[in-house]
């Protein structure tokens, strides 16, 4: 072979590959959506978020707490959080002392690919989520069901394990066609990335790291939505995200508050507030000589300053907490409510024998009042929290060396150090009391960090889950409140408000109150499909 | 030459599987926990029991040398396995992005060997020259800058204070359909810069070929007979100044991976990068391994390219590596 043929050959090799690459050039998920931008119409919308789901698959938990946008739930929660059918025909049946949960079904749904919803479907989407070779993080949501099954093609029943009085909340997850997901890895199939539903909205593109596109669903049992075209960026730094908004790239988008205060002149502009149960509190370690002991747990939760940390760390935007269950809960226990008062704090220590020692750090038998308070890497807000935590405890005495480190350093040292906490969960006190209070989930995975063992408030929330009459479960959770004040294993800091800045362009957005986790389904869009252009 | 090809890609079977062992013991001896980044933000409300059906089910629990075989045996028959992040087999989520990346890294690429050449060879036609010295300065200072700096540089310049190029994305947010101008306007940024940030090592290699070819006999003889600058420059010096530049070429492959990683992360561009973070923290086997072995060969092509046209431009030189 010559110099001169081997130059050429490259050459020619070099020019298909180029072509190759050319030719290969669809969006990653391409999708065949239209192409007219944030400012093509009324009748799109563009929404930049900071989070991306892992999977559109509600088999791996996709659009649990509902407002999937692709699927529907049997039921679903309304502005006011209040429950009403959606794929069910009514609210369930309640029988058999809460153990017995029927629904009847709606008739004449189709998927959006033509085929009927049935029964079959609920059966196949709940077995699965149940069953142990699928890798569903949030399976442990659906404990107590025992078994469900279809009654003809219009009726299902589940059957619980124990009677459990939140149980309807759950079924806002949303619902795979069996025809669609069957017969393919539920893991990693491609139902994951392409997957189909009855809701309002369809997938027409996926493009990850970068934005999902839906088209609406002209055959949607609820009306094909206003709003034809709806895009969600994926945008997750918080800078590139409000500048993306400011050139109009974007309709609206979640902001942090320093951010918003930005866009306060901006007329064409609404900022939209939405109120959570996104909590942030310390665990106070019952392992710990110093956090296990009740004086200290009380003192830090007089010593801590929330209104201090509410006006300075979220600028106004959040309310001062003294539980999961936010003060403006129809569930919160009135008269609950701590006052930052540090001179009672200093008191209590002192009854108990904590004596001022070097350095202005109080001891008893030896034992320096101090502990480690470790924050997840990178969580700026929770470092915030962290350092005013530790501030105001030193005022009282109490050392709290704050460190940082990822999950994996935290984890394993849940036992003996305090952590900056967040969750929260709107739909039911019970899914934040229990799994936080449980002594029988102590240091459980991430339930109960704090490994909290109260017997009184074990039966409390025992009582509360179990009983289907609101007058009883209000009263409970009343108690677990009233003793979780007086024995804090947790110092509650702060609710967070979720702030959202929107193009003024439709009338009567609302939200929802939102969980700690607020992907897809919150903020101002979440009931896109209901939009009105305004006049 | 084809003898050398052919051995160059025997040799490239132990080497993969040492690199790819390699990774699979990395990753197995770092502190991240595969069922924890696979629960990711559900995780966190999880008990134990479902992060113990999670590592059986994926199989984290099991000595890495297994998993590898495993990984090996099922590989030779085309098989990739499925990747755990990502929720998608292996062979889509390549699929899906490499024309994206192998797109960036080409534009980038023949920027920068265009572009570095032609500075490289003005800087030596006046050695110590004004030119020369603002050249070298700069590619020495832009050597030392590493790529994500350079561009979140480059968005904050381009994108928030002029506006006038998308500061991240393959097309722009309402648009689905990657249409050429929308793709051409959005590759520009990225390739720029990491195009710029390999730059100055072709400019410093060609700057000091070509101007110590100037300064040899051919040079000196081809001057002597009367023949115009340009045609020495181009035609004499470059020519042989460019020898080490083939070398490069195929050297710098794993700093263009490298690069490329970090431009793709900061510029949101759907490439393989993403994954390939994504693969590393979550300790995601499967989609690590096919990476690295993608990277790999990239590298050992790029070497034996450089070592073939070597021996295509320079006939001292034989096939016999």
């Amino acid at each position: 072979m010559t110099a001169r043929s081997i130059r050429g050959v490259a050459a020619t090799a070099m020019a298909a590959v180029l072509t190759a690459g050319a030719a290969a050039c669809s969006t990653p998920g391409g999708g065949d959506g239209g192409s007219d931008g944030a400012k093509g119409g009324k009748d799109s919308l563009v929404v930049g978020l900071a989070n991306e789901p892992e999977t559109l698959s509600p088999l791996l938990g996709y659009g649990k707490d509902g407002n999937s946008k692709i699927f529907d739930g049997l039921l679903r929660r309304d502005a006011a959080m209040k429950l009403q059918p959606a794929l069910a025909a009514e609210l369930p049946k309640i029988t058999d002392d809460g153990r017995t949960y029927t629904y009847k079904l709606r008739t004449g749904v189709k998927f959006s690919d033509g085929k009927p919803f049935s029964a079959k479907d609920v059966v196949f989407t709940y077995r699965t989520i149940l069953d142990e070779k699928t890798n569903n993080a949030a399976k442990g949501e659906l404990d107590a069901i025992d078994r469900v099954t279809a009654d003809g093609d219009d009726t299902v029943v589940f059957t619980l394990k124990y009677p459990y009085a939140p149980f309807a909340e759950r079924t806002v997850l949303p619902i795979a066609p069996e025809h669609a997901a069957k017969g393919q890895d539920v893991n990693s199939g491609s139902f994951n990335t392409r997957p189909i539903g009855t809701g309002p909205y369809v997938l027409t593109g996926w493009s990850k790291g970068e934005k999902l596109s839906f088209k609406a669903n002209p055959g949607y049992w609820g009306g094909e939505p206003k709003i034809k075209k709806l895009t969600m960026a994926i945008i997750k730094d918080d800078d590139i995200r409000a500048t993306r908004l400011r050139t109009g790239d974007l309709d609206g988008a979640i902001l942090p508050p320093n951010l918003v205060k930005g866009f306060k002149g901006d007329k064409s502009k609404r900022t939209v507030t939405a109120r959570t149960t996104d909590f942030r509190g310390v665990t106070l370690p019952t392992a710990n000589k110093v956090t296990g002991d009740v004086a200290v747990r009380r003192a830090l939760d007089l010593a801590v300053d929330r209104e201090a940390m509410v006006d300075k760390l979220l600028e106004g935007a959040g309310k001062a907490g003294y539980g999961p269950v936010p003060t403006d809960s129809e569930w919160f226990a009135k008269g609950t409510e701590r006052r930052h008062d540090l001179d009672k704090a200093k008191k209590l220590l002192d009854d108990a024998g904590w004596t001022p020692g070097d350095e202005g750090i109080r001891e008893k038998d030896g034992q320096p009042a101090k502990f480690t308070l470790w924050f997840p890497a990178g969580d700026k807000l929770r470092q915030e929290h962290a350092l005013a935590f530790a501030s105001d405890a030193k005022k009282a005495g109490i050392k709290a060396e704050v460190q940082s480190g990822t999950w994996e350093v935290i984890e394993p040292r849940m036992k003996n150090d305090a952590v900056l906490a967040g969750g929260g969960n709107p739909a039911d006190p019970d899914f934040d009391l229990y799994n936080l209070l449980h002594s029988s989930l102590a240091l459980d995975g991430f339930n109960n960090m704090a490994a909290y063992d109260n017997p009184d408030v074990d039966k409390a929330l025992e009582d509360g889950r179990r009983s289907g009459d609101k007058g009883a479960r209000k009263a409970a959770y009343d108690k677990v409140q009233r003793d979780l004040a007086a024995d804090p294993g947790y110092v509650f800091l702060t609710h967070v408000d979720h702030l959202y800045v929107m193009n003024d362009g439709w009338q009567g957005l609302t939200t929802q109150v939102e969980p700690h986790d607020h992907g897809l389904g919150a903020g101002p869009w979440w009931n896109v499909e209901d939009w009105q252009p305004k006049k | 030459m084809a003898r050398m090809a052919g051995r160059r890609l025997l040799l490239a079977v132990p080497v993969l599987a040492v690199v790819t062992f390699g990774v699979f013991a990395i990753a197995a001896a770092s502190p991240f926990d595969p069922a924890k980044a696979y629960a990711g933000s559900a995780g966190l409300g999880a008990g134990q029991d479902v992060f113990d059906q999670l590592r059986e089910n994926l199989g984290a629990d099991r000595p890495f040398v297994a998993r590898w075989w495993d990984w090996v045996t099922s590989a030779v028959t085309g098989d990739l396995g499925d990747s755990s992040t990502l929720r998608q087999p292996v062979a889509d989520v390549i699929g899906e992005r490499i024309g994206w990346s192998v797109l960036l890294c080409a534009v980038a690429f023949a920027l920068a060997v265009t572009v570095g050449t032609a500075l490289g060879v003005l800087a030596a036609r006046r050695r110590g020259g004004l030119l020369d010295r603002i050249v070298t300065s700069l590619s020495y200072t832009l050597e030392a800058a590493p790529p994500f700096w350079l561009g979140l540089l480059a968005i904050w310049f381009f994108a928030l204070k002029l506006g006038a190029l998308p500061a991240g994305g393959l097309t722009d947010t309402g648009s689905d359909v990657a249409t050429a101008g929308q793709v051409a306007s959005h590759v520009v940024l990225p390739a720029v810069v990491l195009a710029v940030s390999q730059l100055p090592w072709f400019v410093l290699y060609v700057r000091q070929g070509v101007g110590d070819a100037l300064e040899e006999d051919p040079v000196r003889g081809a001057r002597a007979r009367g023949l115009r600058e340009r045609t020495v420059l181009l035609g004499h010096a470059l020519r042989s100044g460019l020898l080490p530049v083939l070398t490069l070429v195929g050297s710098r492959v794993p700093e263009l991976i490298t690069g490329a990683l970090l431009v793709e992360t900061v510029f949101s561009w759907p490439g393989i990068a993403a994954a390939t973070v994504q693969a590393a923290t979550s300790v995601d086997f499967p989609l690590l391994a096919a990476l690295t072995v993608l990277a790999t060969a990239a590298v050992l092509v790029g070497n034996l390219l450089s070592d073939l046209l070597y021996g295509l431009a320079d006939p001292r030189v034989g096939f016999d590596g």
